[in-house]
């Protein structure tokens, strides 16, 4: 199964959220990650979904989509002309004779300590999924105790914006 | 323009004046009661009061669907609200212009479970265009406005306006024209020329065109233009169950409809096809049976005015996004120029097709067992009553014989439940048309089974003056239902008998049953008293009249594909397949 990004500028209305998951449900699309916000511009927010199908599947992803009223545009970010972050928090066991391991992994993925106890270390990264998982891998035999994570984030390379010619 | 400060209630109803709404179907409850207060007043507005809040939803369809405006139904919270999913579902499959109106508990009290609290917006959100809820009074004539506009145009389907008490109790300046913004809606109608020459091409070159008709030509009202089309092009014709009606039958370059009922020439002509000039039709499953083995050999033209219907189901091979009228208006001028005066020729493909129609068509085989046949009955309703009448049926086998055996000659003289299939459309559906058609004839055509889904409207054409006729094509049995346990479950009838026969226990008895809701009620058993009960029914306006039929329960809907298998395997009649491999 391929997976696509889309990009989806949306008008901030109640059960927006509930319109978009519902028709992924409803017409048997998989969403794969999520992340919703606002933008620049007061009353839209932006929507990035990872969904994964097949290549036809993805027309009609996005042409339903645009069906909803409240979603004025969809985009696909294609990985080579936009860049993709993933946030993660993750909280790792330590002790004396392991933290400095640990810290030496942060700064070589160039993640942040955000919290420390004597037994244990909150960690944020941001990168792609790749680096991400990378990270995780190098964390795992310490003991990783939690870990949360944001849906991808992504936005088109240049100085054009998802929202230009939406602006009146 | 003057802010008359008004109740939200009364904003209501003087939007829906504005918008020129002149009907609406509904019955009160708690949610809505403000509402019902200054509708009371309406001098635009004639409210007509349901028996069921799924009569008002089918009737508000059959009112669209007969007239082309929208339909406007009302409702309660709660109850009264999940009682019109039904007819938003409906309406939904359908493309049919429909606003419903739902009060809704206090806005303090939503999430609450108060009392006939029902997430209407959150139930419909699947089978609705677009839902609004609405929670300030202010907020009411642009959120109407907007449900209208997005009902009507590009797509026409159901909207839901979802409005909380406090709103239709609170005071808000009335200010009309609204501002409506809507910017991620934006329906698209002009066809691409692009595409345009790119289709009159590809029909120019074909050898074997059909012209696969919609129910979206109907919606887009481009009967001429169709019209035209068929006549520049010379391409036969087919009509699905959606657009009966479209093109006249009468014309003989419309072979029927195609489909799982179809005629053979319909279903042949698609299978055997080079091209397919789709026109708003959407390849559904009733029409395409196994879509892997459908038209195998023929290219597609698909124009809809719905991007997300092209490619859904069959790749397009001219994809054209636009309305029905528009594009086809442009194709046949670029036609017109491309030929000269000319006619593409296609006399082979017509003498093929020519056989077809000879060999086989459309036809029953009379009961035996001394009861009526339906096709018969049906067959004289249509031609005792003419084109100009319109048609509503319920869903069944009636339905089919409803679309197979009366020719139509117009569109929206054909009512039915097409992509949902709901048994029980058809009596309030008819009273919708009656409505919004007083002078037509309106037949509402149904089974026993559907009839008793919603025959308490009767109550609503009786004391509102709605003198519908209904024909109750009464086999005593769920028919549809039974022919598939006859085909394909060993003539085990698990659960099909109605007991509505006159030979059965009669319950209920039609005919008493009419007469208690103040219709005239006859009953035909015998062949030679059909037309003589049918032209009463026609002369007779001084209430709703019932006939209830009794047909003979063996009598099948054929031809026949059998559900998910190819069309090439259609049934002319049972264990009888067309010979047409070869023949060319």
């Amino acid at each position: 199964m391929s997976q696509h990004v889309l990009s989806l500028l949306v008008e901030d209305r109640p059960g927006l959220l509930t319109r978009v998951a519902g028709l992924f449900a409803r017409r048997g699309f998989n969403i794969e990650s999520l992340a919703v916000g606002a933008t620049e511009i007061e009353g839209l927010s932006r929507i990035t979904v990872v969904v994964g199908v097949e290549d036809a599947p993805l027309e009609q992803v996005t042409k339903q989509l645009n069906k909803l009223i409240n979603v004025i545009k969809v985009v696909e970010l294609e990985p080579d002309q936009a860049v993709q972050r993933d946030h993660m928090l993750i909280k790792v066991r330590t002790d004396a004779s392991t933290r400095g391991q640990v810290l030496e992994a942060v700064t070589l993925f160039r993640a942040r300590v955000i919290d420390v106890v004597s037994d244990a270390l909150i960690i944020e990264v941001t990168g792609d999924s790749a680096k991400c998982a990378a990270f995780i891998k190098v964390l795992e035999p310490f003991g990783i105790k939690e870990m949360v994570q944001s849906g991808v984030l992504a936005m088109g390379r240049g100085s054009k914006s998802i929202t230009e010619k939406v602006l009146k | 323009m003057s802010n008359e400060v008004l109740t939200g209630a009364q904003s209501i109803i003087r939007s829906l004046e504005m918008l020129g709404i002149e009907h609406v179907f509904g019955l009160p409850g708690g949610a809505i009661l403000p509402t019902y207060d200054p509708l009371m007043e309406s001098k635009k507005i004639r409210h007509i009061l349901v028996r069921h809040e799924q009569g008002a939803g089918h009737a508000a369809e059959g009112y669209a669907s007969a007239s082309g405006k929208l339909g406007v139904c009302i409702a309660t919270s709660g109850p009264g609200a999940t009682n019109l999913v039904t007819a938003i579902a409906d309406a939904y499959l359908d493309s049919v212009p429909l606003l419903a109106i739902t009060g809704q508990v206090g806005s303090h009290l939503i999430g609450t479970d108060a009392f006939q609290e029902a997430d209407i917006v959150g139930i419909t959100m699947p089978i609705t265009k677009h839902s609004f809820l609405v929670s300030r009074a202010e907020d009411i004539p642009e959120t109407l406005a907007a449900a209208v506009l997005i009902a009507t145009t590009g797509r026409p389907g159901p909207v839901l306006v979802d409005i909380t008490k406090d709103a239709q109790q609170g005071k808000a300046p009335f200010v009309w024209p609204p501002k409506v913004e809507l910017p991620g809606y934006k329906p698209v109608t002009k066809p691409h020329g692009k595409q345009i020459s790119a289709a009159a091409h590809m029909i120019l070159e074909s050898k074997k065109p059909v012209l696969y008709v919609g129910g979206g030509v109907v919606r887009s009202g481009a009967r001429a233009e169709l019209a035209k089309l068929a006549e520049i092009t010379g391409a036969p014709v087919v009509t699905t169950l959606m657009a009966r009606g479209a093109f006249p039958d009468s014309n003989p370059q419309n072979l029927g409809m195609p489909g799982m009922h179809g005629t053979v020439p319909a279903v042949t002509a698609l299978q055997k096809a080079d091209l397919l000039i789709t026109l708003g039709a959407r390849f559904d499953d009733r029409v395409t049976g196994d879509a892997k083995s459908f038209a195998p050999f023929a290219k597609v033209i698909h124009v809809d005015i719905d991007p997300a219907e092209i490619g859904k189901i069959r790749f397009a091979d001219v994809p054209i996004v636009g309305d029905a009228k528009e594009v086809i208006t442009e194709l046949n001028s670029e036609l017109k120029t491309a030929l000269e005066g000319s006619k593409p020729d296609i006399k082979d493909w017509w003498q093929f097709l020519n056989g077809l129609v000879e060999r086989y068509p459309l036809g029953y085989v009379p009961a035996n067992d001394g009861k009526l046949s339906p096709q018969h009955v049906i067959q004289r309703i249509g031609e005792l009553s003419g084109p100009e009448a319109v048609y509503a049926a319920g869903v069944g086998q009636h339905q089919m014989w409803s679309a197979q055996f009366i020719k139509y000659e117009r569109p929206n003289a054909w009512l039915n439940s097409g992509g949902a299939g709901t048994m029980g459309y058809s009596v309030p559906a008819a009273m919708g048309a009656k409505v919004a058609q007083p002078d037509r004839l309106v037949w509402s055509i149904d089974g026993d089974g559907c009839f008793q889904m919603t025959n308490q409207e009767l109550a609503t054409c009786a004391i509102n003056n709605i003198p519908i006729k209904v024909a109750i094509i009464n086999n005593s049995s769920l028919g549809m239902v039974r022919q598939w346990q006859t085909l394909f479950y060993n003539e085990r009838y698990s659960n099909t008998d109605l007991h509505t026969g006159t030979d059965a226990l009669m319950i209920p008895d039609f005919v008493k049953l009419a007469e208690a809701y103040g219709c005239l009620g006859i009953r035909v058993e015998k062949e030679e008293e059909i037309d003589a009960a049918i032209k009463l029914a026609i002369e007779t306006n001084d209430r709703p009249v019932v006939i209830d039929f009794i047909v003979s329960r063996d009598a099948m809907v054929w031809p026949m594909v059998a559900a998910g298998v190819s069309n090439d395997e259609v049934k002319y009649a049972r264990d009888a397949a067309p010979v047409w491999d070869g023949e060319e």
